[in-house]
């Protein structure tokens, strides 16, 4: 399923005093099978984006469309749970949506609710709780006995087990420690691997640099750039005026440089960087 | 959510802003008791001239007012259609069953416009130019004399000003639990009365659970910074009563003697 925004503009409190442009004019199209980045600054505008891709916003002008689904600002609020059951959305903080008396019926709840049976929920439950890496012994605890990880991982898997085509992901790694944040990262790219299309917002650089094959950045509304995460990264005009941080990679190579060494292109993940760094050792 | 413009406070500087927020507070009741005291088109237009001259003062876009009246529209159009149709009158224009249509109803009806607009205007310029915390300090301070009968001021003070700072964060909050259970499938507002109040667990669960760690949060913060009970502490947030202020009470006794005059005339 593509995504493509055409010329979308969204203003919060349309019609009143206290009227705000959350998008302006935003042309973006977002690849089928593609882990994409979104990043941008605190404010930016990165959420309103991704909350209009199922139509929990609607733009205020310019279309929107999705598979063969167009949503435009006339689009009504009837007939979106088609749309919505393919499209996946792990919000920020998941784990405050979380409100069944069991792990397997708060995951169930997606399933059901877009019209899975019982018996196929129940088998949906099963199978997502290991892939977010818990084992089943946790399917018939409380939600609220869990431990913060433990609870972000229930909700990621509320999410996966209606099997979405496409995932939004909105930070999911804020507040895990560094192992907990590798293995939710990794087991977005898996998902990935096996066909699904994540649209990824953080503001972590080094896990654009690691997983996304294609980037796009937002500022004040606006959409700046777009590409693969090396050219952009590379983009010395964004670099020029802060409107991106780089990967560590990315910086420690820049730092290189000033001591001689020579990139053509800003390596920016570790495996890029040592190979450079060899290639450029031996050949002197 | 973002539609309610009563209770909203909106930066800003004049001043309206400037007066001490216990004197609005306290004239904003005042003047909401003598709007009854109104009772010809001499008094209403003077107490309408005065709001609106207030509201200009307050340097606030005129839009907002407006808006405030928005949410209660219904209600004033059904009271102002009941004035209209059921009072009672000798000489009707048009008469049918138990339906009259005068010329008294239409004063009447016309008053009780005014009236609900007056009310809105001002306690929506209240809370526009004064900050929730304003207000609670007001109301703290107000209360002072209750001590005396050991009624606990300093915490209801505090409950009250904890309260109105997680009014925003707890509609946040509500917001986005709506947004992620409906990405899961849930419709609000739709299938009948059964169905729509069973949809309402899923935000409402969650938000109960968020409000119980947000609360245990806030009171082990407030410990370790030393929070002991409101007893014996000392003041931050000064309130100062100016000049401005009693010319302001000044002001509204001229009012309040000009309407009486009015009254009678």
């Amino acid at each position: 399923m593509e995504i493509t925004f055409e010329h979308v503009t969204h203003s919060y409190d349309v019609n009143s005093p206290t009227a705000n442009l959350g998008l302006d004019d935003v042309t973006l199209k977002i690849k089928n099978g593609l882990f994409t980045a979104i990043i941008g600054q605190t404010g930016s505008g990165k959420s309103t984006l991704v909350r209009h891709i199922n139509a929990l916003l609607k733009p205020t002008s310019g279309t929107i469309t999705i598979g063969d689904r167009v949503i435009t600002s006339d689009t009504n609020n009837k007939n979106l749970k088609p749309l919505r059951k393919q499209i996946g959305m792990v919000f920020q903080f998941p784990e405050s949506q979380l409100f069944e008396e069991t792990v397997e019926k708060d995951i169930m709840f997606g399933p059901m609710n877009f019209g899975a049976t019982e018996t196929e929920a129940r088998e949906a439950a099963r199978t997502v709780i290991k892939l977010v890496g818990l084992d089943e012994s946790y399917l018939t605890q409380s939600p609220f006995d869990l431990s913060g990880g433990q609870m972000r991982r229930v909700a990621i898997a509320g999410v996966l087990a209606s099997d979405p085509e496409t995932i939004i992901l909105d930070e999911p790694t804020a507040g895990l420690d560094p192992v907990g944040r590798k293995e939710i990262m990794s087991l977005f790219k898996d998902l990935q691997v096996k066909g699904k299309t994540i649209i990824l917002i953080t503001h972590n650089m080094d896990d654009v640099a690691n997983y996304a094959d294609a980037m796009a950045v937002i500022h004040r509304g606006k959409l700046i750039a777009q590409g693969f995460p090396k050219e952009v990264f590379n983009n010395q005009e964004l670099l020029k005026n802060d409107l991106i941080t780089l990967p560590k990679s990315a910086e420690f190579a820049k730092g290189l440089m000033q001591q001689g060494f020579h990139f053509d292109k800003l390596p920016i993940t570790i495996d890029e960087l040592g190979t450079e760094i060899k290639h450029q050792l031996n050949g002197d | 959510m973002d539609k309610i413009i009563l209770g909203r406070y909106l930066p800003g500087d004049s001043i309206i802003y400037r007066l001490d927020p216990r004197g609005k507070f306290l004239l904003t009741f005042y003047f909401v008791g003598i709007v009854f005291l109104a009772n010809n088109v001499a008094s209403y237009a003077f107490l309408l001239a005065f709001v609106l001259f207030a509201v200009y003062l307050s340097k606030i876009n005129f839009g907002f007012f407006i808006k405030g009246l928005q949410p209660i529209f219904w209600l004033i159009l059904f009271t102002v259609a009941l004035q209209l149709f059921f009072t009672p009158s000798n000489h009707p224009i048009w008469h049918w069953g138990f339906l009259t249509f005068s010329k008294e109803g239409m004063v009447i009806a016309a008053y009780i416009f005014i009236r609900f607009v007056l009310i809105i205007f001002i306690s929506t310029l209240l809370t526009l130019t004064t900050t929730p915390i304003e207000i609670s300090d007001s109301i703290e301070s107000i209360l002072k004399p209750l001590k005396k009968i050991n009624f606990p001021v300093t915490q209801v003070a505090l409950m009250l000003s904890i309260a109105l700072r997680f009014v925003p964060l707890l509609v946040d909050e509500t917001t986005k639990i709506m947004d992620a259970q409906r990405a899961r499938g849930v419709d609000f507002g739709e299938g009948g009365l059964i169905k729509r109040i069973k949809s309402f667990v899923p935000i409402l669960i969650p938000l109960f659970v968020s409000s119980f760690s947000i609360a245990y949060d806030l009171a082990i913060a407030m410990e370790s910074r030393g929070y002991k009970d409101g007893e014996g502490r000392s003041k931050y947030r000064v309130l100062n009563w100016s000049k401005r202020d009693n010319f302001m009470i000044l002001f509204m006794t001229v009012l309040t003697i000009i309407l009486l005059f009015l009254r009678s005339y």
